[in-house]
C-alpha cells in the first residue's frame, strides 16, 4: 500500500536520461561538477570512521598510533583477533553469544506475536479496533530509552534485575512491528483467500497459519530483521539491566573494555572487537538492503 | 493514513439468518481477541505499568536516618520530587544541554539529508545506489560501537583527524571542554543524516513524475525546481524526520555515556537520562522516577507541539 513508492525513474522517461534529447539542456557542467563534489564528501565524511576501524583492527598492536591512521602497515589481523577471544577468559565469544540469543530469540518471538497482533487488527473487525490501533501508533512514537528507567526501577522492585528476562521480556514488544504487520496483512493477505478458508470449514488459527502467514512471510523477513538489529543494537536496557558480564550483551560488554582502557585492556582489544562486532551487522546490512528500504519506506510514508 | 478495507461481517450481513451470523461473528471476534492477547498482555505488562509505576514511585521520598542505622522508612511526598527537580540545576541544565544541541544539531542534519536527497534523485546524478548506501552505512553500525570508535577517532594523542589537522599547523582537542558539545553532535550527525536521506528521498520518488515533467517544461528546473516543487512535496518527510530527531536528541545516551568515561569534561548527568541513570545509581529511585517522568513529558510537548505547530502552518498556508 505506501509501499510501492520506488518508481523507477527510468520509466517516467522513455528517451533515456537526458532531457537534452527533448531540447531541454543538461544541467550546466560547472552545476554537475559541484553536485558531485557535493556528493564525494559527504561520502568521504560517512566512510572514513569505519574505514579507520577497519584499518586499526588490522594493524600490530604496537602501531596502532604511530602509523598513518588510514592506511594500513604491519598488518596482525589475525593475533588482534586471538587476543580479542583470549581477554578475560574468552569473555567475547560468550558475549557475542549473548548478543545472538537475545537478538535472535527476542525478534523471533516478537515477530509472531506482532503479526498475529498486526492481522487481528487489519482483518478483524471489532468494537475498538481503532482505539486499540491508535494506541500503538502512538507508542510507536515513544522512544524506547523513555521506557527502559521505568522499567528499571519497576524491575528492580520485583528482584528481576540481572536476569535473561530483563532484556528479553521488554525486547519482544515492538509496536512498530505491529503497525507494520497491519499494513502488509491489509495490502498483501487477500479477504477472499480467507472466506474461502472459512468455507472449507478452517478455523481461524488454522487459516492465520497455514494461509495468511505464508502470503505474509516477505514482510516477516523485514520485521524481523529490524527487531533483531534493533535488540542487537541496544545498549540502554541491558547497561541497566545487567551488571552480571556473563549475562551481557556484546554492546555492554565492548563499553566496559572501553572504560577499563586506563586498568589494563590493551587498545587492540577494544578496536578488534568493536570491529568484530559491526561485521556481521554490515554484511547483513548490504545482503538484506531490500528488507531495510522497505521497512523504512513504510515507517517513513504513513 | 490507512485505508484498510475490512470485508469482515458488515453490520448488514445480520439481517440474513441472525443467530448463525451472530455465532460465527461471535467465534471471530473470540479469535481476533485471541490473536490480540499476547501482545496486548506485554505491552500492558511492559510498556504501560513501569510509567504508572514511576509515576506512583515519583510521589514518595526515602528518609534515611542520619547514621544510616535504622533502616529507611518511605513517606509521601506529593509533588516535592518534582520541585526538587526543577530546583537541582545539574538536572534542569541538562535538560538545556540536549535542548541547545537539538536547536543546532537537528537543522544543520536535516538541510545536510534534504541536499544529499534532491541530489540523489536529480536526473543528472550517477551511481545513484552506491552513494545511497554510502550514506546510510553508519546507520548499519550499533550506536553504541559507534560511539567507541568515535571516542577513539577523538581522544588526544589517538585522533587520526587530529593528527591530519596538526599538519595544518591547527592543534584541536575533540574533548575539551567548548569543544565536546560540538564533538557529540558531529556523532549524531553522522549516524543519522543517512537515515533522515533516505526517508526524505523515499518521498522525493513517490512525486509523480509527470508533476516534474511539467515544471519542467516551464522551465523550472534545478535548485529552482527542488525549491519550488519538490520540498513542498516531501513536506510530510520532513515534518516526520524533524519530529524523530527532536525525540531522539532528548534521549541522548549512547555518546556522552561512552565519552564519559573517557573525557573528564562529561559530567555523569551530562544529559536527562544519565542524570535519572545516576540518581538511580545512588539509590534515589524516587527521584530517579521523577526525573524520568519530567523528561517523558518534555519530549511528548516538544514533538506535539512541532506536530501541531507544522499542522496549524500548514491550514494557514
Amino acid at each position: 500500500m505506501t509501499t510501492t513508492t520506488t518508481r523507477p525513474r527510468s520509466a517516467a522517461s522513455p528517451t533515456g536520461h537526458r532531457p537534452a534529447v527533448r531540447g531541454i539542456p543538461v544541467a550546466s557542467a560547472a552545476g554537475r561538477t559541484g553536485a558531485m563534489l557535493v556528493m564525494l564528501l559527504a561520502a568521504l565524511y560517512s566512510l572514513l570512521p569505519i574505514w579507520w576501524l577497519i584499518v586499526t583492527a588490522t594493524k600490530n598492536k604496537g602501531y596502532l598510533f604511530t602509523t598513518n591512521g588510514f592506511w594500513f602497515s604491519h598488518f596482525d589481523l589475525w593475533s588482534n583477533i586471538r587476543d580479542v577471544f583470549d581477554q578475560d577468559n574468552g569473555i567475547f565469544g560468550r558475549w557475542l553469544l549473548n548478543s545472538l540469543l537475545y537478538s535472535a530469540g527476542g525478534a523471533a518471538t516478537g515477530t509472531v506475536i506482532s503479526v498475529m497482533a498486526g492481522y487481528a487488527l487489519s482483518k478483524y473487525a471489532f468494537r475498538g479496533r481503532d482505539a486499540v490501533f491508535n494506541t500503538v501508533l502512538g507508542a510507536v512514537l515513544i522512544p524506547a530509552p523513555l521506557f527502559a528507567l521505568p522499567l528499571y526501577l519497576m524491575f528492580s522492585s520485583v528482584h528481576l534485575v540481572n536476569t535473561l528476562w530483563a532484556v528479553f521480556l521488554p525486547s519482544i514488544v515492538s509496536p512498530f512491528g505491529v503497525y507494520l504487520s497491519r499494513i502488509y496483512a491489509s495490502a498483501s493477505v487477500p479477504d477472499e483467500l480467507i472466506e474461502a478458508g472459512r468455507l472449507d470449514g478452517a478455523s481461524e488459527a488454522r487459516i492465520f497459519w497455514r494461509i495468511a502467514l505464508p502470503v505474509m512471510s516477505p514482510a516477516l523477513v523485514t520485521i524481523f530483521l529490524f527487531q533483531f538489529v534493533g535488540i542487537w543494537n541496544n545498549y540502554l536496557l541491558p547497561a541497566l539491566m545487567l551488571s552480571n558480564d556473563q549475562l551481557q550483551p556484546v554492546t555492554v560488554g565492548l563499553a566496559g573494555w572501553r572504560a577499563e582502557l586506563n586498568n589494563g585492556v590493551p587498545y587492540n582489544v577494544t578496536i578488534t572487537g568493536a570491529f568484530l562486532s559491526v561485521v556481521p551487522l554490515i554484511v547483513a546490512f548490504l545482503a538484506l538492503q531490500r528488507f531495510w528500504r522497505s521497512g523504512l519506506t513504510a515507517g517513513g510514508l504513513k | 493514513m490507512t485505508t484498510s478495507l475490512t470485508h469482515a461481517p458488515p453490520e448488514a450481513a445480520h439481517r440474513g439468518r441472525p443467530a448463525a451470523r451472530r455465532g460465527a461473528h461471535a467465534r471471530r471476534v473470540f479469535s481476533a481477541v485471541g490473536f490480540l492477547l499476547p501482545f496486548g498482555v506485554l505491552f500492558a505488562g511492559l510498556m504501560i505499568a513501569p510509567i504508572c509505576y514511576a509515576l506512583y514511585e515519583s510521589l514518595f521520598r526515602l528518609h534515611r536516618s542520619g547514621l544510616g542505622l535504622s533502616a529507611p522508612t518511605t513517606s509521601f511526598a506529593g509533588l516535592g520530587n518534582y520541585l526538587t527537580a526543577l530546583k537541582d540545576s545539574v538536572f534542569t541544565s541538562s535538560i538545556l544541554r540536549v535542548l541547545l544541541l537539538g536547536i543546532v544539531q537537528v537543522p544543520v542534519m536535516l538541510i545536510a539529508a534534504l541536499i544529499l536527497a534532491l541530489l540523489l534523485d536529480a536526473r543528472s546524478t550517477r551511481f545513484k545506489r552506491t552513494f545511497r548506501l554510502i550514506y546510510f552505512l553508519p546507520y548499519a553500525l550499533p550506536g553504541v560501537i559507534a560511539a567507541i570508535m568515535w571516542s577513539f577517532l577523538y581522544a588526544p594523542g589517538v585522533s587520526p583527524y587530529a593528527s591530519a589537522i596538526a599538519h595544518l599547523g591547527v592543534h584541536v582537542d575533540f574533548l575539551s571542554q567548548h569543544m565536546v558539545i560540538f564533538s557529540i553532535g558531529n556523532m549524531i550527525t553522522w549516524a543519522w543524516t543517512g537515515y533522515n536521506m533516505l526517508i526524505i528521498y523515499s518521498g522525493l520518488q513517490a512525486i509523480p513524475p509527470e508533476l516534474t515533467e511539467a515544471a519542467h517544461m516551464d522551465g523550472c528546473r534545478g535548485w529552482r525546481l527542488a525549491w519550488h516543487v519538490k520540498i513542498p512535496l516531501v513536506r510530510p518527510a520532513l515534518v516526520l524526520t524533524t519530529v524523530f530527531s527532536i525525540i531522539g536528541t532528548t534521549q541522548l545516551y549512547n555518546e556522552p555515556a561512552i565519552l564519559y568515561r573517557v573525557a573528564p569534561t562529561v559530567t555523569s548527568s551530562y544529559t536527562p537520562i544519565l542524570a535519572a541513570q545516576h540518581s538511580a545509581d545512588i539509590n534515589n529511585y524516587n527521584y530517579s522516577a521523577a526525573q524520568s517522568i519530567i523528561l517523558a513529558a518534555v519530549t511528548c510537548v516538544l514533538s506535539f507541539g512541532f506536530l501541531r505547530f507544522t499542522q496549524r502552518k500548514a491550514a494557514d498556508g
